[in-house]
């Protein structure tokens, strides 16, 4: 018997018990559909933290001051203050792969215009911050190298900003008031969206460094450099020249811990990268288990199907089926309700994901590797199930098959 | 018991020779065919009869290529198939013989051309010519319109009418019957033989058929008597 009537002779089978044949391949259906869409949501949200993270700017180089260990005691980012202004412009003077170097300082409160009055971020940043960070000036122009040197009490402000206090008004020249100190907008950022964690950008305003330092904070130190690198090669070589730099600027020893730390995006993006790459394959397996349990059924309905259609078996032998022939045919059903299953699951493991992801907000797209994966996974489970209760049946010997009642 | 090569005439379709058939039920030895030697001629209607026990169900599994003897050869039109595998036999079955049970053994819910075209199937032959062949011998057994009616939807005779294409479809050397009129009533009985007399004497068909009712057994030619693992007669009919 030749394939094409092996699979004839199968799918007439299945159609001829269609209850048994939909509730058996429900199993696969469900298993699949939920490697499906756990592996694209997992995949989808995988991809928005990657994207937020570069929106942080790319090539980017933030330190902190602190260690993540000193003297065996972890303290947390932000827990000293060793990191000077000085250290900021020595880097941009010494450091040949630092593109640009900008002071921080962050100060969280109340802002108010008029009779509108809004809590935010307030960065203190250096006048090269727009290009470390890649976030373009919507409206007006950002404050210069002569507005920080100075101290000048003027602020850009993002849009979440922008609409709190102004709502349709064009903010740029109006007054706002920062811890009772006003400042002049000069500039709008454009939007910028959240960066990674949850922290939505546009909802911030940033001022010169200086100011924020004497007026508003009454502190010297800072609360973080960033640094663009030359290019995402120079990367690492300027991480290590800074780390040079300022280890023999804070004069530590060598073999003392670092009283600072350099994170880069890159580093930072790999690190998320691999946990949500590990959260996908997790979620994905425990979907498998489904699978699996659908597999088993598709055996259990298969072993009752050998034993209900022992005399067909037997009908089939007498008139010349060879062992091969019943193996094929049972196996065949197995693999046609699997793959069929699998068919439907991927469907609908789609429309799922697409279907959550438009309520969650997260831009997720169905990728052709795992639906083939998924594809050949239900193959594999018809043939792994289906193999035993066709094997069965081949074995029969043709005269109790046939005196079956 | 004969040692090494045996032959048959042209003309003998079946030759048995010291066939012997042991079972063995928790290592004890039951036999159910002692010593069996015989030769079926082309074109004959042999009756085989005997009451239940005497091994002639065991016997008719063997000429059926169902069962392989425990010893002794079994020639069918001169090839030894008691030398061959379980998938040669399943050859042997589905060209050489054609088998009509008791119970019909129809595929349910199956059409009447579809279970006469199965052992083509297994031959490899084209959709076409199975069908065509199927409806040729349908109209034969007198079934002209019924092809497409399921096993269920006919009656006892019809279906056993269909199970009689069935064998016929391949051609066989042999057409085994086991108790074809054991599940139908006396009229449909004398129907069902007339049709297998009629293959018999018209086309040439060499049948062999086993039952245990004197009148039924009267159709054959010839009439071999089991008892005990043994042929105690063997008589030319009426």
């Amino acid at each position: 018997m030749n394939l094409t009537e092996a699979i004839k002779v199968s799918s007439r089978a299945l159609y001829k018990n269609k209850m048994r044949s939909v509730l058996t391949g429900l199993g696969v259906i469900i298993g699949i559909a939920a490697v499906v869409a756990l592996v694209s949501l997992g995949q989808g949200v995988s991809n928005k933290i990657e994207s937020q993270i570069a929106s942080l700017g790319s090539n980017l180089l933030f330190i902190l001051p602190g260690s993540t260990s000193m003297g065996g005691v972890h303290g947390g980012f932000g827990s000293v203050n060793t990191l000077m202004p000085s250290d900021a412009a020595a880097i941009a003077a010494q450091v040949p792969d630092a593109l640009y170097v900008s002071p921080g300082v962050r100060w969280v409160g109340q802002t108010v215009y008029q009779n509108q009055n809004w809590a935010t971020t307030i960065l203190g940043v250096g006048s090269s911050f727009p290009m470390i960070r890649d976030w373009p000036v919507a409206e007006g122009n950002f404050f210069d190298k002569e507005d920080v040197d100075a101290a000048a009490n003027v602020c850009a402000i993002g849009q979440v900003v922008k609409q709190q206090l102004f709502g349709g008004i064009d903010p740029i020249g109006k007054i706002i008031k920062i811890k009772n100190l006003p400042f002049k907008v000069v500039a709008v950022m454009a939007t910028k969206g959240t960066a990674g964690f949850g922290q939505d950008q546009d909802d911030s305003i940033l001022a010169p460094y200086t100011t924020i330092q004497k007026k508003v904070l009454g502190i010297d130190y800072l609360n973080f450099i960033f640094v663009k690198a030359l290019s995402s090669s120079s990367v690492d070589a300027a991480q290590n020249e800074i780390e040079a730099l300022l280890r023999q600027r804070h004069t530590i020893k060598t073999g003392s811990d670092d009283d600072f730390t350099i994170r880069n995006v890159a580093d930072m993006l790999s690190t998320v990268m691999n946990i949500t790459g590990l959260l996908t394959i997790f979620l994905g397996s425990i979907a498998s288990i489904s699978l699996i349990v659908g597999g088993i059924g598709i055996m259990n309905i298969m072993l009752v199907s050998v034993t209900e259609r022992t005399r067909e078996i037997g009908i089939r032998m007498a008139v010349g089926a060879k062992r091969r022939d019943i193996l094929l045919q049972f196996l065949l059903e197995a693999v046609t309700l699997s793959t069929i299953g699998g068919i439907i699951g991927i469907i609908l493991g789609s429309i799922l994901s697409l279907t959550t992801a438009s309520f969650i907000k997260i831009p997720v797209k169905v990728n052709i590797l795992p639906v083939v994966v998924a594809f050949l996974f239900s193959f594999s489970v018809g043939v792994f199930f289906g193999l035993y209760p066709a094997t069965k049946a081949s074995k029969l010997n043709p005269i109790e098959a046939l005196r079956y009642e | 018991m004969s040692q090494g090569t045996v032959q048959s005439s042209n003309d003998t379709v079946v030759k048995v020779v010291g066939l012997k058939k042991t079972y063995f039920l928790d290592h004890i030895a039951v036999p159910a065919l002692k010593e069996v030697n015989m030769e079926i001629p082309k074109g004959s209607f042999v009756s085989i009869t005997g009451a239940s026990g005497s091994g002639k169900t065991t016997f008719m599994n063997i000429l059926g290529c169902l069962d392989k003897p425990t010893e002794g050869h079994y020639l069918l039109e001169g090839t030894d198939v008691s030398l061959l595998s379980p998938d040669m036999l399943a050859g042997i079955r589905n060209g050489r013989i054609g088998f009509i049970f008791q119970n019909f053994n129809l595929l349910a819910r199956t059409s009447a051309m579809e279970n006469v075209e199965l052992p083509l199937v297994y031959a490899g032959v084209p959709r076409h010519e199975r069908q065509q062949k199927a409806l040729e011998l349908l109209e034969m057994m007198g079934l002209k319109g019924f092809d497409m009616h399921y096993p269920q939807q006919l009656s006892g005779g019809q279906q056993q009418r269909v199970a009689i294409a069935r064998a016929l479809v391949n051609a066989p050397s042999i057409i085994l019957a086991d108790e074809p009129t054991g599940n139908l009533d006396t009229k449909t009985s004398y129907e069902i033989m007339n049709v297998l007399k009629r293959l018999n004497e018209e086309m040439g068909v060499t049948i062999i058929l086993v039952t245990h009712e004197h009148d039924i057994a009267a159709y054959g030619q010839r009439i071999i008597t089991f008892r005990d693992g043994l042929v105690v007669s063997d008589t030319v009919g009426p």
